[in-house]
């Protein structure tokens, strides 16, 4: 493209997007809306994960090859259509960014490059903060028990982990099968691996945890 | 050999919880199988959880910060690369480090978070990788025995390959590079469809009942296409494929036990090392691998 063509098609561009001269009423009246606009939780979701829910176009392609879409209240591509159109309490209450395994199929396929499953993780982290209530309890208690271990030792300790979690739930006969057989093979040990630095790994969780 | 191939064979080693607990025998035989084939581990000094699933479905600041203190930590070691055996830490770490590259903003909440600054890039690398930076040559140039009864369905789960732009390595859909790394053993690999499929990760306590219909399914799949074992590089898909056995024959009675290694207890048993020095009899579901009987009924 020589330079000639590329100053035409630049203002070409300009006076599709931008009729109306960039001064004038006009323009005021468009920069006192935006000021006054709203920052939604789209806008939040957005920010927070790099990318605009408004990529998404709706083709579905994420809900076909999710493996857990059969456990989920709503289909994923339609979770991003609710937030899209401001329904964000049905988005934030619904089960499926919490069945969400992160598995990342939805996330390589897309063909808008949007990644879903980074919206889902935004998705859950502003349903735990606007306080919510979340059906899938046993996930959050899961999720809680295993960040509370890595608080207190700096690595995740799995005696510890299911330990809370049992106490969490009240839980107290899943896994039985399990968690002893691993013990007897020496796999599970009975002290935690404490980190030197827990202090630092501390002051992480705690500047973290306000917001 | 030159200096220069010494250098390269020296590997920056984050271990991940789950080698120091449940998936010991992932630890075990990766740290044998290394040292058989020449190279060797520098451990990450003071090393901590990566944050995984837990950090990243929950704040994603916590998540940035946990995993980047670990980069941070390679950085002050002098360490050019590390190694991450355990898929789902490899993915936090590789995440996590192209994520602040990318955005200033996290990158300086990160930093002020770990009241540190980010120096160096490290070249996070995962168990595939490193065995084909070894060389797959060097395993064959080791063996001891060939798996030849072995036909073994290659699982790489989710988080080796995806997502493709971050990883950027190997094929996000068909990858290829697991089944050339066991063939290097004498075994032959069978073509599948559930290769990329997920087992349903850290669901694994919280929702049982979805990991094990996962679970099954990825087992099946294997069994259908002829496999008698399936190779694993990742502690999670391994307790869910082999732990989780016990539950799948309560929900599908009539399930039949099907094998799950991971990849450095392949290599290991091709390198001459026994099933109790890799740590396999820690597993749910006991194997033992038979060589093929001599035929001695020619006429």
């Amino acid at each position: 493209m020589s330079a000639n063509d590329l100053k035409a098609t630049k203002k070409l561009q300009a006076s599709f997007i931008s009729p109306t001269p960039q001064t004038g009423p006009d323009q005021d009246h468009i920069n006192s809306t935006e000021h006054i606009r709203e920052h939604t939780i789209a806008d939040e979701i957005s920010e927070r994960t790099f990318q605009d829910v408004s990529l998404c176009y709706q083709c579905g392609k994420c809900s076909a090859g999710c493996p857990v879409r059969y456990y989920m209240d709503i289909a994923p591509n339609k979770v991003v259509r609710l937030i899209q159109l401001g329904f964000y309490e049905d988005a934030l209450k619904s089960d499926t960014p919490w069945l969400c395994a992160g598995c990342l199929t939805c996330s390589t396929r897309c063909p808008k490059e949007f990644d879903l499953a980074k919206f889902m993780d935004a998705v859950r982290e502003i349903a735990i903060e606007k306080g919510v209530e979340i059906k899938q309890k046993n996930i959050i208690k899961f999720h809680k028990a295993f960040l509370d271990q890595i608080k207190s030792h700096g690595r995740a300790y799995e005696v510890g982990l299911v330990a809370e979690y049992k106490m969490k739930t009240m839980d107290l006969f899943q896994d039985v099968d399990s968690a002893p057989g691993m013990y007897f093979k020496g796999k599970l040990g009975l002290l935690p691996h404490n980190i030197k630095d827990r202090k630092g790994v501390k002051s992480i969780f705690k500047k973290t945890s306000g917001k | 050999m030159t200096s220069m191939e010494e250098v390269i064979m020296k590997y920056g080693y984050y271990p991940g919880c789950s080698q120091t607990g449940s998936a010991k025998e992932y630890d075990i035989s990766l740290r044998k199988v290394i040292e058989k084939l020449g190279a060797s581990f520098d451990e990450i000094n003071d090393w901590s959880c990566c944050g995984a699933t837990s950090a990243h479905v929950t704040n994603h600041k916590l998540s940035s910060a946990l995993a980047m203190r670990n980069i941070m930590l390679a950085g002050q070691q002098g360490l050019e690369n590390m190694v991450a055996p355990c898929a789902a830490c490899y993915n936090r770490l590789v995440t996590s480090q192209y994520e602040i590259s990318k955005h200033p903003e996290l990158r300086e909440e990160t930093e002020e978070l770990l009241s540190a600054k980010f120096q160096k890039e490290i070249n996070v690398i995962n168990i595939l990788e490193l065995f084909l930076k070894i060389g797959i040559n060097k395993i064959i140039e080791n063996r001891k025995r060939e798996l030849s009864e072995l036909k073994v369905a290659c699982y790489y789960g989710c988080l080796l390959v995806r997502p493709a732009a971050i990883t950027k390595f190997d094929d996000a859909e068909q990858p290829v590079s697991m089944e050339k790394i066991v063939e290097s053993t004498g075994a032959k690999t069978v073509d599948w469809n559930y290769k990329v499929e997920c087992c349903g990760a850290a669901h694994s306590i919280a929702r049982r009942d979805i990991v094990v219909d996962l679970s099954k399914k990825i087992l099946e799949d294997a069994r259908s296409h002829g496999a008698n074992v399936i190779a694993v590089a990742c502690p999670m898909c391994h307790t869910n494929l082999d732990m989780r056995q016990r539950a799948m024959k309560r929900t599908y009675p009539g399930h039949e036990e099907l094998p799950v290694l991971y990849l450095t207890e392949l290599i290991g048993l091709a390198l001459g090392m026994n099933e109790h020095e890799l740590g396999i009899d820690l597993h749910y579901i006991n194997y033992k691998y038979t060589d093929p009987v001599p035929d001695n009924t020619v006429a």
